[in-house]
């Protein structure tokens, strides 16, 4: 029991000591907070203005707001949660995190908490800031879920994140090139910017392995219940939601069980500069 | 010219052949050619389609708009923007903080200039890939109405030479911003790239922008670049702010905008490389 305790203690310090860097990033570089959330509004603003042209209902332009606004946590899976790993080992820190008497998924967890709380300020920026330019109201149909939705959303996404990141460990410079490779094709599949009913059952269906997707259509039904661009019932999208929580966080602990005992045998844990 | 001229313009096109070569080794080699294909072909296709399922959502499946084609042919060209844009910045930032090679580029009987601009020119090939790819597909599965054989040719070759000339001097133009700067340089290609596809009408007719930003947008010259190639390929515009200017104004417009950003890219990039050198940052870690 003492053990336990003793372990479990270590367990939740390193998850704050690794989620701690991420948020007192926040406010060292204010400079950066300006950019991440200029950048996408730019890419929103474009999208929105598309709509425009093709005279779209108003509902799109609250979509694609959305959109803009999530694909914010999608950039920080990819660039500050699949990648990291890849960029520890370019800077010499993986050796020391694997050296640490600690739990490697504690420091995913703790990557994960900070990123996920740094990226909501970011996420929200963005989502006001468009709501106020472009002029979009939502209706919130019913809050309480609406932010269950967002909350299984995020969790099972960071866990995907967290797979990524054991996956990872054994790339080099091409996880860079995987990063942005799962950049473009996800914005379709997930339909940041568009109602993702509209790419048919299978493909919906197929898509929603991405967390994104039934957490993007889901928050959408619930901001615009009229449009009737809902792919699934929500209900049935947040118990999947629930599910993909909980599979992709055990997948995570096996996966990086797994894959750091290859990357140990075949010496990629402190290959640099490949 | 002179012996001592001969022999620099020699070294130059030295340094941007042996940069073609490198840029395009560390753009490719980094997997096996099947899943580089893989990689070349889902990304402008992905990019593509996101559009065209926008599109479609909302015309209820008809493609014979002629905003359709005008999206369509914007998007595919602008991967040009990112490509030379962001390659050409992003060199500098590979060198010095990832594989710490900029210092000995620099001592090396090497152009720095040439050879920025020769990796730019690696990323201008692996994105003419995307481009045809995305020109291809959308030909192929979406009937977009170009005939590459009945174009006019005579307006599209200077129009799109032009203007990629212009995009490799924006890029060097960011080069020498990057190497003046340390925590910033891996926004700022992303934060140009990103506000010209809003201003320069990509992906939508400049008319639907606020007047500001269209004036903004008249004022650029990949405006003019992504209008010329659209009216060469499609026979039309689709803009009512930019109907009214005759493909030689197009054209005369596109040049002397890219003369003015050349003198002002190759000024900044000479006083941002001496400024580098005089405060040490040619060879600085950020370890960001």
């Amino acid at each position: 029991m003492k053990n336990f305790r003793r372990e479990l203690m270590v367990f939740l310090r390193t998850v704050i000591g690794r989620a701690y860097p991420r948020l007192i990033g926040l406010q060292r570089e204010r400079s950066w907070l300006f950019f991440e959330i200029f950048l996408p509004l730019l890419g929103t603003a474009a999208f929105v203005y598309i709509y425009r042209a093709l005279g779209a209902k108003p509902e799109f332009t609250g979509f694609v707001v959305l959109g803009g606004a999530m694909t914010a946590y999608w950039m920080n899976v990819l660039w500050s949660m699949a990648t990291q790993f890849y960029w520890e080992k370019e800077t010499g820190n993986l050796a020391l995190y694997l050296i640490a008497p600690t739990s490697r998924m504690a420091i995913l967890l703790g990557m994960a908490f900070g990123g996920m709380v740094a990226t909501t300020v970011r996420a929200l920026a963005v989502l006001i800031l468009g709501s106020l330019v472009f002029r979009v109201t939502f209706t919130v149909s019913n809050w309480g879920a609406l932010l269950l939705v967002f909350f299984f959303t995020l969790v099972a996404l960071y866990g995907l994140g967290m797979i990524f990141a054991s996956a990872f460990l054994l790339y080099g410079r091409e996880a860079w090139h995987m990063a942005n490779l799962l950049q473009e094709p996800v914005f379709l599949l997930s339909g940041f910017y568009f109602p993702i009913k509209s790419l048919g059952f299978w493909i919906s269906a197929g898509a929603s392995l991405i967390p994104i997707t039934l957490g993007l259509d889901a928050m959408r039904q619930l901001l615009y219940p009229q449009a009737g661009w809902g792919f699934l019932d929500v209900g049935i999208e947040t118990t999947i939601l629930a599910v993909l929580s909980v599979v992709f966080l055990i997948a995570a602990h096996r996966m990086l069980l797994w894959l750091e005992n290859v990357a140990r045998r075949e010496g990629r844990l402190t290959v640099r500069g490949q | 010219m002179t012996v001592l001229q001969r022999e620099s313009w020699r070294e130059s096109l030295r340094s941007l052949k042996v940069a073609t070569w490198l840029g395009w080794q560390i753009e490719s080699n980094w997997t096996d050619p099947f899943l580089f294909a893989v990689y070349s072909l889902i990304k402008p296709i992905a990019g593509a389609m996101i559009l065209v399922v926008m599109y479609l959502v909302v015309s209820g499946g008809q493609t014979d708009n002629p905003i359709f084609p005008y999206i369509y042919l914007g998007n595919a060209f602008y991967i040009y923007v990112g490509s030379v844009l962001m390659g050409i910045s992003y060199a500098v930032i590979e060198d010095r903080e990832h594989y710490g090679v900029l210092k000995y580029i620099y001592v090396s009987p090497i152009q720095v200039y040439f050879y920025l601009l020769g990796r730019g020119v690696a990323r201008t090939l692996t994105g003419t890939i995307a481009v045809i790819i995305t020109l291809v597909f959308g030909v192929l599965v979406f009937k977009l109405p170009v005939n590459f054989l009945k174009m006019n040719h005579a307006l599209f070759w200077p129009v799109f030479l032009i203007g990629l000339a212009g995009l490799a001097l924006v890029g060097i133009l960011l080069a020498g911003l990057t190497l003046i700067t340390a925590r910033h340089n891996y926004f700022m290609g992303e934060a140009v790239a990103g506000a010209l596809y809003l201003l320069c009408g990509a992906v939508f007719p400049l008319d639907v922008l606020p007047k500001v930003l269209q004036y903004i947008g008249l004022g650029l010259p990949m405006t003019y670049w992504l209008e010329g190639v659209r009216r060469a390929m499609l026979g039309t515009s689709v803009s009512p702010v930019l109907a009214p200017f005759t493909h030689e104004t197009i054209l005369i417009i596109l040049f002397s905008s890219t003369l003015c950003v050349g003198a002002i890219s190759l000024g900044f990039y000479r006083w941002c490389e001496r400024r580098a050198k005089e405060k040490g940052l040619i060879d600085m870690q950020t370890m960001y």
